[in-house]
């Protein structure tokens, strides 16, 4: 009996995004990357291409954590109080492709800082490092509308990524891509239909579908994983069957769920079956980040060197380089 | 939802005059509204005004001068499809071919050549079908021989033979079953589509009957439509259910997300 061929054509490639601007194109950045291009679900080969790996952006803070447990802090420390230094060993010793500046010093239930602190942290990052520059706002909506402008201004030209747009708060932020040559991140809280909505209210205010990742929320290990997994699944099927609304790179926020479930940073001593947490606790994110790129994520945001170095070794098998 | 837009036909009167006249202004005003209403192909036929194959390939290049979206070579004349499938720019859907063996082998061969699709349409020389048997037989005939020539099932479109509803009433209902039936043929099956415009012909009511009627047969499993894509209610109407059928993803703005969709 012949097997029958279950190969799929896909009609619709989903779309490429490229972050970073070399000197040539405006910006100041070593490389560019570009992510996306896909042209089946992921990895499968035998259907169609993936042409572009998925890259890990490291994150960094415009502040000194002091959340973070001793697990990450052993490696950051030094460094933390200077998100240029931060930055710099992040891509020099760890082996960072972009990396995600998080201005959590502007939140107003926290330090509060203002438009110029975040201003400077981005130019200290984009002094220090080479690679592409992910910019991501404090998450309370009218302090980002706030520090975003200056934010977005000191890196004009450098095809930043700037997150996060939302349903109810985007004008502000898509005006900025375009008036600075950045692209966006469009968040959804775990929804594949407002998912779509969103990007379907960022090219109206004149964005490309280029311009835009979609970040569809991401839990952790162990919290929900599943369900981003299902939606991820579900939005990259129909963009690939012609849904130019969910055809963009997906990126998944993994370090920052990780490392606040306890599973992850629960020390040894207070649950000694759990065993070592400074293994323990890499592997949770590590693990975490596999799903999502089995998911088909084109950018994972991480924060322990361990899980980077593992994750970016598993890149290369998905892609066919070891 | 593949729309087929119906609207270049000499059997309207300005069409009737462009083409007598030469006059491609009209048939280009035609390419370019249907095009901007998210048409996928561009229906284009001579009616009566004309049995030269040349003002044929002249309808077809003025569409090509102004805008890109596919042709439906509708003819019932081998000969005419042959000369069209030269000129058009892009894969062409041959509208149509009947179930009879002679047109089938003349007809799918040239769709084989060109990389087109083709309408088949229910019927054969012994008329057009009565019954919900007939169009499922006549169906699967031709869906048989056209994959056993090389097509594959997308590049087969279906048509059970929409009647006027004012004339011939039971046969709507029928074209429903066979639609339905018609998914059943193969895994992924061929499109289906119809000439809407069909079910409403004389009768008073041309959009209610049009945009029910689509809506109904899109519930069966219908796919295509060879209709009046300038009707945005109609065009809404179909978008909505599939939307309803999750052929779609839903968003609030889902008409519009699949407008975009569309653009070329």
């Amino acid at each position: 009996m012949q097997i029958p061929d279950v190969k799929q054509k896909w009609p619709n490639p989903i779309n490429t995004v490229t972050i970073g601007a070399t000197r040539e194109e405006g910006g100041t950045r070593s490389h560019t990357i570009t992510i996306g291009g896909a042209t089946t679900l992921p990895y499968l080969y035998f259907e169609g291409d993936i042409p572009h790996r998925p890259v890990i952006a490291m994150e960094v803070w415009d502040i000194a954590p002091s959340d973070w447990p001793e697990t990450l802090a052993e490696n950051f420390s030094d460094v933390w109080d200077d998100p240029g230094k931060w930055a710099k060993k992040c891509v020099e010793e760890f082996g960072a492709d972009l990396i995600c500046l998080r201005l959590q010093g502007c939140d107003p239930d926290g330090e509060n800082k203002d438009a110029n602190h975040a201003q400077e942290a981005v130019k200290r990052v984009l002094n220090s490092v080479g690679v592409p520059l992910i910019i991501w706002g404090c998450g309370n909506k009218d302090k980002d509308n706030e520090i975003f402008p200056a934010c977005s201004q000191a890196a004009a030209g450098e095809r930043c990524l700037l997150g996060t747009i939302t349903e109810d708060n985007y004008k502000t932020l898509v005006a900025l891509c375009q008036a600075d040559k950045h692209k966006v991140i469009a968040e959804s809280p775990v929804d594949i239909n407002i998912a779509k909505q969103v990007n379907i209210l960022a090219t109206d205010a004149g964005l490309s579908p280029e311009d835009i990742v979609i970040y569809p929320t991401t839990g952790a290990l162990g919290y929900g994983i599943e369900y981003v997994y299902s939606i991820m699944e579900r939005g990259r099927i129909a963009g690939l069957g012609g849904d130019k609304m969910w055809a963009m790179p997906i990126l998944g926020d993994i370090g920052k769920e990780v490392w606040k479930v306890k599973e992850a940073i629960a020390p040894e001593q207070n649950v000694p079956e759990w065993g070592d947490h400074r293994k323990r606790g890499p592997l949770w994110e590590l693990t975490t980040a596999v799903v999502y790129l089995q998911a088909g994520a084109d950018i994972l945001i991480m924060r322990h060197p361990m899980a980077v170095k593992e994750a970016k070794a598993y890149i290369d098998k998905l892609m066919g380089k070891s | 939802m593949i729309l087929v837009g119906e609207r270049i036909n000499g059997g309207f009167k300005d069409i009737q005059r462009a083409i007598r006249e030469k006059d491609k202004s009209i048939i280009q005003h035609w390419a370019k509204v249907q095009t901007d209403a998210g048409a996928d192909y561009l229906d284009v036929n001579m009616g009566a005004a004309s049995n030269k194959v040349e003002d044929f390939i002249w309808m077809i290049e003025t569409v090509q001068e102004v805008v890109s979206t596919p042709i439906s070579i509708d003819s019932n004349k081998p000969a005419f499809i042959k000369e069209a499938l030269k000129v058009c720019k892009k894969p062409a859907l041959i509208n149509s071919t009947t179930a009879d063996k002679e047109k089938l082998d003349q007809i799918l061969p040239l769709a084989v050549e060109y990389g087109a699709s083709v309408v088949g349409v229910c019927m054969d020389k012994k008329g057009a079908p009565q019954d919900v048997n007939r169009r499922v037989e006549l169906g699967a005939t031709i869906f048989g021989e056209a994959i056993e020539k090389g097509l594959s099932e997308d590049r087969i479109f279906l048509d059970p033979v929409t009647m006027p509803l004012k004339f011939l009433q039971e046969q709507a209902a029928n074209v429903i079953e066979a639609i339905r039936q018609f998914t059943l043929l193969s895994s992924p099956p061929p499109h289906i589509i119809v000439g809407l415009s069909n079910i409403s012909s004389k009768t008073q009511e041309v959009k209610l009957l049009n945009r029910i009627f689509l809506v109904m047969c899109i519930c069966a499993g219908l796919d295509a439509a060879i209709c009046d894509i300038t009707d945005e209610e109609l065009v809404n109407s179909a978008i909505a259910a599939e939307v309803i059928l999750s052929k779609h993803i839903y968003s609030d703005s889902f008409i519009k997300a699949y407008k975009e969709s569309k653009k070329k």
